[in-house]
C-alpha cells in the first residue's frame, strides 16, 4: 500500500514536470540536417498566403518547420517587438515608435515587400451604386454621408463595417482613404462602424445586408460580393481592382505587403525569404488573388 | 488508532483544507496580478479622458465608458429574457410537469448549457442576425439585442438548475398546508412556493447574471463591436462593444507594458469588481433570508 503510493506520487510529479522540460526556442536555425522551425506570425491578410508558401515549401525543404498564425498585423509587429517571432507578416508598414520599440528591445527590424495588395470596397449584390470616388468613401466612413439615397442608390441607412483595429488593413484605410493620405489630417471612423473580428465576419454580413459597405482584401473577394469602382482623388474615373490595375498605379487603394525579420535574416530563415521572391512562390500570390511583386 | 492512521488523517486533513483555502488563494493572486498590471493605468492616462465616450486606443483615445455601457445593457436584456424563461422553467419542472416530462426535459436543458459558446455566436452570426434584422427592420442585425437573446439562450440552464433545487428543497408541508387551506395551485407556486424559495431563486438569478456578464466569444461575433455608449434602452437596437470582446480583441496586438496594456488589465479590474459586486449581493440576499427564517422559526 505504501510503496504504491510513493510510486503513484513519483509519476504525477513527473507527469506534471515532463511537458515543461521541451522547449522549441522561436529562432533555431540550424544546419540543413536537422530540424529548424520559424515561427511566422501576423497579419490576417497574408495569413492565407503565408499558410499556402508554408505547405509549398514543407514539400521542397522537409527539413523546416514553419508555424503560421494570424492575429493582425498588430500582432505580429508587438510579436516582433517582444522577440517572440522570426518573421511578422504586416498588412501595413512599422510605425516610427514601433521601429524604435523594437530596438530598445533588443530587436533590428528588417523591412520585406513580399506581395501587393488591393483593398476593394464592398457592397451587397443588390446594391445600385456602381462607383464612389474616395472623398465620397471617407465621407461615408467618418459619419458624414448616412443614407445610400446621398450617392444616388436606395432609401437605406448605410452600415460601416471594418476589421479591428489590431488589423493592418484597418490602420491603412485610415490612413490613405479616411484621411486621404494626409498625414494633419486627425479624421476618426465614425463611432458606429461595425468592428468585425475577420474578414469571413465582414463578407456574412454583407451578403445578406443590402445596407453594408465595407473593406478588405481583393484576395478575400468572393463572387457573391459587389466591387465599387473607385475613383482617386481628383479623377473622374473611376477603376476596379485588379492585378493590372494595381501594377499600373491606377487603382488608388492599393498596398504594399510586408514581412520583418530581426535583423538581416541568415541560415533557414535568408533561405525562406529568398524562395519567397522566386517565381514559384509568385505564382502562388496571383492564385490567391494578390499582385506579385519582382525582385 | 495507531500513528500510522493518525498521521493519514492529518495529511488527508491538511490537503483537503489546503483545497479548501486555494481557491482562496488563486482568487487573491489574480486579483493582485490585476491590480498590478491595471493600476498603473490611472497615471498614465488621466481620469477624465479614462471616462470620455470614445474608445480608440490606436489613435490614444481610451474612453472605457461604452465599454462598461456595452455589457451592462447586454446583461439587463440577457437578464430579461433568462429570467422569465429560466424560473418559469424551473416552476414548471418542479411543480407541474409529470414525473416522465421532467426526465426528458432536464437532459436537454443541460445539454443546450453545454453548447459552446463559439457555434452559438457562428449561428447567431448568420441566422439570428439576418432575421432579427428583417423582422425588426433595423439597419443591421448584429446588435446588442442578438447578443442579449444568446447570453439570455446561455444562461437560462443555469438559472434552470439552481431554481429549480431552490424549489425542490421548500419543504412538502408548505404546499399541503397551503392546498389544504383552500388555495389554487397557482396561487400556491405564486404566493407560497415561490417565497419560500426566494434566496434559492435569486441566486440562480445572480449566477445567471455573471455568467451574461463574462461571456466573451458569443458577444464578439453579434454585437457588433462599435463603441457606442448605450444611453436608453432603446439602445439595445444598436451595435455596442462589450469589455470582454475588447479585451479578447485587442490583448494580442499590444506591447508588453504599453498604455493601451495597462489600460486593457484595468477593463479587466472593472470586470472582476462587477462580478465580485453581483456575488457579494447574491451572498448578501442570501443570509439576510436565512437570517429572516431562523427568526420567524425560532
Amino acid at each position: 500500500m505504501k510503496i504504491s503510493g510513493v510510486i503513484l506520487l513519483v509519476i504525477s510529479i513527473c507527469a506534471l514536470i515532463l511537458p515543461g522540460c521541451s522547449q522549441i526556442s522561436p529562432s533555431s536555425e540550424g544546419s540543413p540536417a536537422t530540424i529548424s522551425t520559424i515561427e511566422n506570425k501576423g497579419s490576417d491578410t497574408i495569413v492565407n498566403l503565408a499558410l499556402a508558401w508554408a505547405e509549398k515549401y514543407q514539400e521542397i525543404r522537409p527539413s523546416v518547420q514553419l508555424s503560421v498564425t494570424g492575429g493582425g498585423s498588430g500582432t505580429g509587429i508587438a510579436a516582433l517587438i517582444n522577440g517572440t517571432v522570426d518573421i511578422a507578416n504586416a498588412s501595413r508598414r512599422m510605425k516610427e515608435e514601433e521601429k524604435q520599440k523594437a530596438i530598445d528591445n533588443g530587436s533590428d527590424p528588417v523591412e520585406f515587400i513580399i506581395a501587393k495588395d488591393a483593398i476593394a470596397i464592398i457592397v451587397n449584390l443588390e446594391n445600385p451604386v456602381d462607383n464612389l470616388t474616395l472623398e465620397q468613401i471617407s465621407d461615408i466612413y467618418s459619419g458624414k454621408i448616412n443614407n445610400w439615397q446621398e450617392l444616388g442608390g436606395d432609401d437605406r441607412p448605410i452600415v460601416r463595417l471594418s476589421r479591428e483595429t489590431n488589423s493592418g488593413t484597418h490602420v491603412y484605410f485610415l490612413e490613405e482613404v479616411i484621411r486621404l493620405g494626409q498625414k494633419e489630417n486627425k479624421t476618426l471612423f465614425s463611432s458606429n462602424t461595425l468592428l468585425l473580428p475577420s474578414s469571413e465576419g465582414i463578407g456574412a454580413e454583407i451578403r445578406q445586408n443590402p445596407n453594408a459597405i465595407g473593406y478588405d482584401g481583393l484576395g478575400y473577394v468572393t463572387d457573391d460580393l459587389k466591387v465599387i469602382g473607385v475613383a482617386a482623388v481628383g479623377s473622374e474615373v473611376f477603376i476596379l481592382p485588379s492585378a493590372t490595375t494595381v501594377n499600373s498605379g491606377e487603382y488608388p487603394i492599393a498596398r504594399d505587403l510586408y514581412m520583418y525579420t530581426n535583423g538581416t535574416p541568415t541560415g533557414a530563415i535568408q533561405e525562406y525569404l529568398d524562395w519567397i521572391f522566386s517565381e514559384d512562390a509568385q505564382k502562388i500570390v496571383e492564385e490567391l488573388g494578390f499582385v506579385p511583386v519582382s525582385k | 488508532m495507531d500513528t500510522s492512521n493518525l498521521r493519514r488523517e492529518h495529511l488527508i486533513t491538511f490537503l483537503i483544507k489546503s483545497a479548501g483555502y486555494s481557491a482562496i488563494v488563486f482568487v487573491g493572486m489574480i486579483f493582485i496580478f490585476l491590480l498590478l498590471e491595471g493600476l498603473p493605468a490611472i497615471q498614465e492616462v488621466n481620469l477624465s479622458s479614462l471616462f470620455s465616450s470614445r474608445w480608440y486606443p490606436i489613435e490614444d483615445y481610451f474612453g472605457i465608458l461604452p465599454l462598461i455601457g456595452g455589457s451592462i445593457i447586454i446583461t439587463i436584456g440577457a437578464i430579461m429574457i433568462a429570467v422569465p424563461f429560466g424560473i418559469g422553467t424551473a416552476v414548471y419542472l418542479s411543480e407541474i410537469a409529470p414525473r416522465w416530462i421532467r426526465d426528458i426535459l432536464k437532459p436537454f436543458i443541460e445539454i443546450l448549457g453545454g453548447l459552446p459558446s463559439v457555434v452559438l455566436g457562428f449561428l447567431g452570426m448568420l441566422v439570428l442576425a439576418p432575421f432579427l434584422r428583417k423582422l425588426l427592420d433595423l439597419p443591421t442585425g448584429l446588435t446588442a439585442l442578438t447578443g442579449a437573446v444568446l447570453l439570455g439562450g446561455i444562461a437560462i440552464p443555469t438559472v434552470v438548475s439552481v431554481a429549480e433545487d431552490a424549489l425542490d428543497a421548500v419543504p412538502k408541508s408548505f404546499r399541503d398546508a397551503s392546498l389544504a387551506m383552500g388555495a389554487t395551485e397557482w396561487q400556491t407556486i405564486w404566493r407560497v412556493t415561490l417565497p419560500a424559495a426566494r434566496s434559492g431563486v435569486l441566486t440562480s438569478i445572480m449566477l445567471g447574471v455573471g455568467r451574461a456578464i463574462g461571456e466573451t466569444m458569443t458577444v464578439m461575433m453579434v454585437t457588433g463591436n462599435a463603441p457606442i455608449l448605450p444611453k436608453g434602452i432603446s439602445d439595445l437596437f444598436s451595435p455596442v462593444r462589450t469589455m470582454t470582446a475588447t479585451i479578447a480583441a485587442e490583448m494580442g496586438e499590444v506591447a508588453n507594458g504599453s498604455v493601451h496594456y495597462h489600460i486593457l488589465f484595468l477593463i479587466g479590474i472593472v470586470l472582476f469588481l462587477i462580478s465580485l459586486i453581483v456575488n457579494i449581493t447574491a451572498s448578501a440576499v442570501v443570509f439576510r433570508q436565512k437570517k429572516r427564517q431562523e427568526r420567524i422559526l425560532s
